[in-house]
């Protein structure tokens, strides 16, 4: 291979462009990435960045360009894996004979908002400028969803000292993760920091004055003021420029155990990767980890030309809200059990072992760093 | 010179933070040897002496960014920066920390 193009120049483009180098490929590289801005890191913009404690400058992740050529600012609009063709926005073609995809994802954003100011979503850097510009002293804040986005925005908004409610659908937050008895625990969290939190209601409607948004109702009838509203309500996977490309989507880039797809000049990585797993399903990670790791045996299986090395995710995934950290490592979702290990959840410092079949295969941990690191070393792997 | 504890309390393969004025230190017992780095990782707000030992390099317990020992320079994001790492003497059992350069930055 002598030219790899890397599009999408995020955490997963970067580390791809990273391990490119590292592995020792020495030819051309090409990265198109649709923000202006250098990659840089995007967990502080819900915690740090939006409260006003952490600059700009310091979320830049890399302080080299590894001898690439970054187009920035430049969306791929369509690609031709077969003749290795990629077409940006600004007409110019890219030929390149190895494809990485990284292209993330786009926030969901709340039907019937389209019009009114005021209605964030939260991904990039600009939307978190734009976030925390609305955020005003005496602003009152709905948060549409209780997931882990939506927890830190309020957590922070929080602590800039405004009036927050959070609305989920769900009756217990991140129950599909977390199982009931934890998922409930991120609900005290809510409470103990002074946010209403409205479970188990949908929104009705948004109201607005013509140009902002004024307020929430929601299904039950209940209105909710509301100077500024976040959406948390996750993310579908940036593969619209691939449509017509030949290249099997659903819900993501489909790909084989090793991230490569059904062209072997083709790999996916990060949040847009929906690799197979050993039970023959097909996963999507939406983690900074998974967006790290994956590079490493994406880039060893596309300069390899064949699928060698299979992905195994390590499933971590942190979260800081309301000065409590949260960290949560590999499979929660199949447990049978969970069992607290350390500590108690009462005191908000603990260690939870999720077991499949008396194994342990997940750990939740609250505020004890030491241990988590110690026993998701010990997690069976499923 | 602080001081860091009794050898004999920290076996190998562990760790401790020693809270000093001017910020914290993390010692480790790396196989037999001792180091001294500033405690707090240089991306974000987490104690190293928390982290997973392996060898001469501690990863940070909260994103994973590896830290040489020796050196305090991070081998992989998301730290970019080094720590400051410190001359560590043993004397009657007893493990020193030698912080003087702090002083002559200072």
């Amino acid at each position: 291979m002598r030219t790899i193009a890397v599009v999408g120049a995020s955490l997963a483009g970067l580390r791809s462009v990273q391990e490119l180098r590292t592995q020792g490929f020495d030819g051309r590289v090409v990265v198109i990435g649709e923000e202006v801005h250098a990659p840089y890191d995007r967990p502080p913009l819900s915690k740090a960045f939006l409260a006003g404690t952490l600059p700009a400058e310091e979320l830049t992740l890399a302080d080299e360009d590894f001898g690439a050529e970054w187009r920035l600012g430049v969306r791929a609009d369509r690609v031709d894996p077969h003749a290795g063709e990629i077409h940006l926005s600004t007409g110019e073609v890219v030929r390149a004979d190895g494809l990485v995809i990284a292209t993330g994802g786009r926030p969901r954003t709340l039907p019937g908002t389209e019009a009114l100011a005021g209605v964030h979503t939260l991904r990039t850097l600009d939307d978190a400028v734009a976030l925390r510009a609305d955020l005003q002293p005496g602003s009152r804040v709905v948060v549409v969803g209780a997931g882990w986005i939506g927890a830190e925005v309020a957590s922070t908004c929080r602590s800039l000292g405004l009036d927050v409610t959070v609305v989920e659908a769900a009756p217990v937050p991140m129950a599909r993760a977390l199982g009931p008895v934890l998922g409930s625990l991120c609900a005290d969290l809510h409470a103990d920091h002074g946010v209403d939190l409205r479970l188990g209601v949908g929104v009705e409607s948004y109201l607005g004055n013509g140009t902002r948004v004024t307020g929430v109702v929601l299904r039950d009838g209940s209105r909710l003021p509301a100077d500024v509203v976040v959406a948390g309500i996750g993310m579908e996977p940036a593969t619209d420029w691939l449509h017509g490309s030949g290249l099997a989507l659903d819900h993501g880039v489909l790909c084989d155990h090793g991230c490569v797809t059904g062209i072997p000049s083709v790999v996916a990585v990060g949040d847009v990767a929906r690799y197979r797993t050993p039970d023959g399903t097909h996963v999507r990670h939406e983690h900074w980890t998974n967006a790290s790791e994956q590079p490493v045996v994406a880039v060893r299986n596309l300069l390899a030309g064949t699928t060698l090395d299979t992905f195994r995710p390590s499933g971590y995934v942190w979260s800081d809200q309301y000065g409590v950290r949260l960290q949560l490592a590999g499979e929660t979702t199949g447990a049978d059990e969970v069992a607290v290990i350390d500590g108690s959840p009462d005191d908000r410092k603990f260690v939870a072992e999720f077991r499949r079949a008396g194994l342990p295969v997940g750990v939740l941990a609250m505020n004890n760093p030491k241990l988590f690191g110690r026993m998701r070393r010990q997690l069976a792997v499923v | 010179m602080i001081t860091a504890g009794a050898v004999d309390d920290l076996p190998v393969g562990e760790s401790v933070r020693v809270s000093t004025p001017d910020g914290a230190i993390a010692v480790f017992n790396a196989d037999g040897e001792f180091y001294a780095i500033d405690d707090t990782c240089s991306h974000q707000d987490a104690s190293l002496s928390e982290g997973w030992l392996e060898g001469c390099f501690v990863e940070c317990p909260l994103h994973a960014a590896s830290f040489d020992l020796r050196t305090g320079v991070p081998t992989c994001l998301p730290a970019k920066k080094a720590v400051r790492t410190y001359p560590v003497v043993v004397q009657d059992g007893v493990i020193h920390v030698d912080t003087r350069s702090r002083e002559a930055v200072a």
